[in-house]
């Protein structure tokens, strides 16, 4: 005990300057989200009042939900490109089996509303699963795999709208996805809610750290006896199911469900997961890494409109901002590494 | 080594600490053209730090530095390697995606006037230069393929002729078998008539005696001794490495030793028949509850991919495993696991989690059982604690992470991982290697102590001094073959690599 004791103040009379240097990757993301913020405000008049922040947190909620589910994938160090697509099919899905007004020209299948989002659930679970399969038994590549189930989804959409637009989603959904409570948006609730699940299931459950342990060094997860593939399809699938969710409630948000409606979500969420610091080599970050993300993101979206500069400029100014959080990421990983050395 | 000869490279008052920890307390090391200079020292004693020292691997510590009488400056290890310093490290640092060749020629490729590499001048070449040093392989493969020991082998080779005129090699022997560690030892040779200093690290005090000019013994960071190999002995250095007499701590087996009486007990594991296209031939025996059953045989007779068929990593190619009895093919590591498989793989990079702090490595086989859902992480620090303090890991803080260990230490935690709650059957590859006379006799205590709590142990080595001193029954692999086995019999050294 003594020795262990001695070796905590050995541990803090190390210096700041190497412990600032392992804690980059958290600490990058969130001087950049200090400084977008300090920028906005000083920018415009408009940015910095309660009223913006309230559109902020609405305007990532969706992203939010899909990147709880990312998350997990990125620490295991996969990827799942189908999030976006899996989202639109499974909010079509949704409003599918849900009676639309009679000028909708779409052959839907009417069923009650708990039915309907039970379907729609199962459905995202399902392609998650093939994802799942395809990783794991096959063996393909995240890559690959998800980029071909992002086709996929794609098509079931197309096949199930056919080029039309459904507007009537079961009412639970209407409510959490464009309803309030206390002037507070259901659908921010949400978001808070599963990211903070996401958060306690990595952090204080077994599977949890067998997510960080496979995305930390997959070779001694399988030698360690853990069922490596089952940890990998369990991931597919919890990022499908996120993706699902976060598809039928935006449906909900943006009151209607159409073709390509989440096109923009894939690399949203992507970049909110590694802006926010979360290792693309697996093992390391997590949601509060994602949340700092997500509102980097948030605040650099809605900043820029606040803002009087050129709309088409704003889309390099993302890309920008993305290459700059992908440096530090793979940087942050190499001092990481010449840390341990 | 002669006198009034200038060093090549001179370090006066090295001190370096990690954190709180000083891995290095005052050192003072010269270094002489065509002197091969063994370090010995415990697990953890500073060696490796040193070396890193010299090969501008870590760059931040106390003291002067000089090389050919001027104070030098690493930034990097490029500088050393501009300076003419060359190093095998303890770990394997090879690049196991790209070819051979590419290895060999890590970092100069030879190109044409257009910056092209050469690959058939380059394939060419790394295959003259691996021949010389005795190694026939496909210049062409990927180095990754190739058993573990063959990797180290062509680490060494790279950094032997890489023309360096300082070179250190970290424990390069742990996973050569004795006729190319002569091989390493003839090359060293050479290497010294031509003026090349070179430090060699190693646990097996025999080699450091038979090769080296001058030895050097370090404990917990200082040196404690530096004598000429000629005027030292084993006993002495122990004595010195560890602090008190060494004499009972290691055998030499070059006596017959006498394997006791099987003892016909339950039959644990039973292997039946076992191939795997070009590795294994028909391999069958039986490991037995209370009993620790050695496998001996030279780097690459099929050892590895045996150990990885018990543990359900490898499926072999026909043949049936049992336990106790009922056949069983394993799907995967963690079917094994469940059915009271364990395996310590050779290599800690495979086995361990070198980001994540030790209790986290020594808990992971085993949270299912202390968790069903939620973790328990003071549980898990009680357990790991437990491991370090009877495996005498140091140093003792669970909280480190695991990286931040020694190469022996961290070979402590891989074995550690199981201990908690014994499976029916251990496998252990090369369970001894990298560590000191001390840690090697605990390990031989702990297994001791494991097949008297019936335990089934299979112990898979090349070196016939691990086998000996823990093996109950030897069979002995020779390419994928089992060709012997010794039960109920006098054994030796001599008469283990004559069977092999
Ligand atoms: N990167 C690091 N961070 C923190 N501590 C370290 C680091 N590298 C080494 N140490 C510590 O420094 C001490 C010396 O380690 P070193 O690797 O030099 O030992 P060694 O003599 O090579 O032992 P072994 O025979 O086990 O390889 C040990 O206590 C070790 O835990
Ligand atoms: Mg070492």
């Amino acid at each position: 005990m003594s020795s262990e004791t001695a070796m905590a103040t050995g541990q803090r009379t190390r210096g700041l300057a190497p412990f600032l240097r392992s804690q980059m990757r958290n600490i990058a993301p969130f001087l950049t989200l200090i400084f977008l913020s300090g920028f906005f405000a000083f920018a415009s008049p408009s940015f910095a009042t309660l009223d913006n922040l309230g559109n902020i947190l609405t305007q990532v909620s969706v992203t939010g939900i899909i990147a709880v589910g990312l998350t997990f994938v990125i620490l295991c160090a996969e990827i799942d490109l189908s999030i976006a697509s899996i989202a639109n099919v499974t909010g079509i899905a949704v409003a599918y089996f849900t009676l639309q007004e009679s000028y909708v020209n779409i052959a839907n299948i009417p069923l009650p509303g708990a039915v309907a989002i039970i379907l729609s659930l199962l459905l995202c679970a399902l392609l998650g699963l093939v994802n799942a399969l395809g990783l794991t038994v096959i063996g393909i590549p995240s890559f690959i795999m998800t980029l071909a189930m992002m086709q996929i989804a794609a098509g079931i959409s197309a096949l199930l709208v056919r080029g039309q637009i459904a507007y009537k989603v079961p009412s639970l959904i209407t409510t959490l996805g464009s309803g309030s409570i206390g002037g507070i948006p259901w659908i921010v609730i949400v978001a808070a809610i599963m990211l903070l699940a996401g958060h306690l299931v990595l952090t204080y459950t077994r599977f949890g750290r067998y997510v960080y342990m496979v995305g930390g060094n997959r070779e001694a997860a399988e030698y360690s006896g853990l069922n490596v593939k089952l940890i990998l399809g369990a991931v597919m699938v919890i990022s499908a199911v996120c993706a699902g969710i976060g598809g039928m409630l935006g449906v909900a948000h943006f009151g209607s469900a159409q073709q390509n409606e989440f096109d923009t979500y894939l690399l949203d969420s992507i970049a909110a997961v590694v802006v926010g610091g979360t290792s693309l080599f697996g093992g390391r970050g997590g949601i509060g890494n994602t949340i700092v993300g997500l509102f980097v993101l948030g605040v650099l979206n809605n900043g820029l409109d606040h803002v009087n500069i050129d709309s088409f400029l704003k889309i390099l100014i993302r890309g920008l901002i993305l290459l700059a959080a992908l440096v530090i990421n793979v940087y942050a990983q190499r001092l990481r590494e010449k840390a341990a050395e | 080594m002669s006198v009034g000869q200038q060093p090549i490279l001179e370090l006066q008052g090295i001190t370096k600490s990690f954190g709180g920890v000083e891995a290095l307390r005052g050192v003072d090391f010269a270094l002489y053209p065509g002197e091969i200079h063994g370090l010995v020292g415990e697990n953890g004693a500073g060696k490796s730090t040193l070396m890193k020292i010299i090969a501008g691997v870590h760059t931040e510590f106390s003291g002067r530095f000089l090389v050919d009488g001027r104070d030098m400056h690493f930034r990097s290890a490029r500088d050393a390697h501009a300076a003419g310093i060359a190093m095998v490290h303890q770990e394997l640092s090879v690049a196991p995606d790209l070819t051979v060749a590419e290895n060999v020629f890590l970092g100069n490729q030879p190109t044409n006037a257009l910056g092209l590499v050469q690959w058939r001048r380059m394939a060419r070449e790394a295959g003259e230069q691996l021949a010389r040093f005795g190694i026939d392989v496909d210049p062409m493969a990927r180095l990754g393929d190739l058993p573990i020991g063959l990797q180290q082998l062509i680490e060494i080779a790279r950094v032997l002729f890489s023309g360096a005129r300082i070179v250190i090699l970290d424990e390069p022997t742990s996973a050569l078998s004795p006729p190319e560690v002569e091989r390493l030892f003839t090359t060293l040779r050479r290497l010294r008539e031509e003026g090349t200093a070179i430090v060699f690290i190693s646990h097996f005090i025999e080699d450091i005696l038979l090769v080296s000019d001058t030895v050097t013994v370090f404990r917990n960071g200082r040196k404690v001794a530096e004598t000429a190999s000629a005027a030292t002995s084993k006993g002495a250095l122990i004595e010195a490495m560890i602090g008190r007499g060494g004499e009972a701590l290691e055998h030499s087996y070059t006596d017959d030793l006498m394997l006791p009486q099987p003892s016909g007990s339950k039959v644990v594991l039973e292997a039946d028949q076992l191939s795997l296209s070009r590795s294994l031939q028909d391999v069958s025996f039986e490991a037995r509850a209370g009993e620790v059953l050695g496998i001996y045989g030279f780097m690459g007779c099929g050892q590895q991919e045996l150990s990885r068929i018990l543990f359900g990593k490898l499926k072999p190619d026909s043949g049936t495993l049992a336990v106790e009895g009922v056949p069983k093919i394993f799907a995967s590591t963690a079917a094994a696991r469940r059915a009271g498989v364990a395996l310590v793989p050779e290599s800690r990079r495979d086995m361990l989690f070198h980001q994540e702090p030790v209790y986290k490595n020594i808990s992971i086989s085993i949270l299912d059982r202390i968790s069903s859902l939620l973790l328990k992480p003071a549980q898990e620090r009680d357990i790991a604690k437990r491991q370090v303090d009877q495996l005498q890991i140091r140093p003792p803080v669970v909280g480190l992470d695991l990286g931040m260990l020694s190469g022996g230490n961290q070979q402590k935690v891989a074995l550690a991982k199981w201990l908690t709650y014994p499976p029916k059957l251990l496998v252990l590859c090369e369970p001894t290697r990298g560590m000191d006379v001390g840690a090697k006799n605990d390990v031989i205590n702990i297994v001791r102590d494991l097949r008297t709590r019936g335990l089934a142990i299979i112990v898979l080595s090349t070196e016939p001094e691990t086998v000996l001193s823990l093996a109950d029954r030897i069979l002995v692999l020779k390419r994928g073959a089992l060709v012997r086995e010794f039960k109920n019999e006098p054994v030796s050294k001599d008469r283990l690599l004559e069977a092999a």
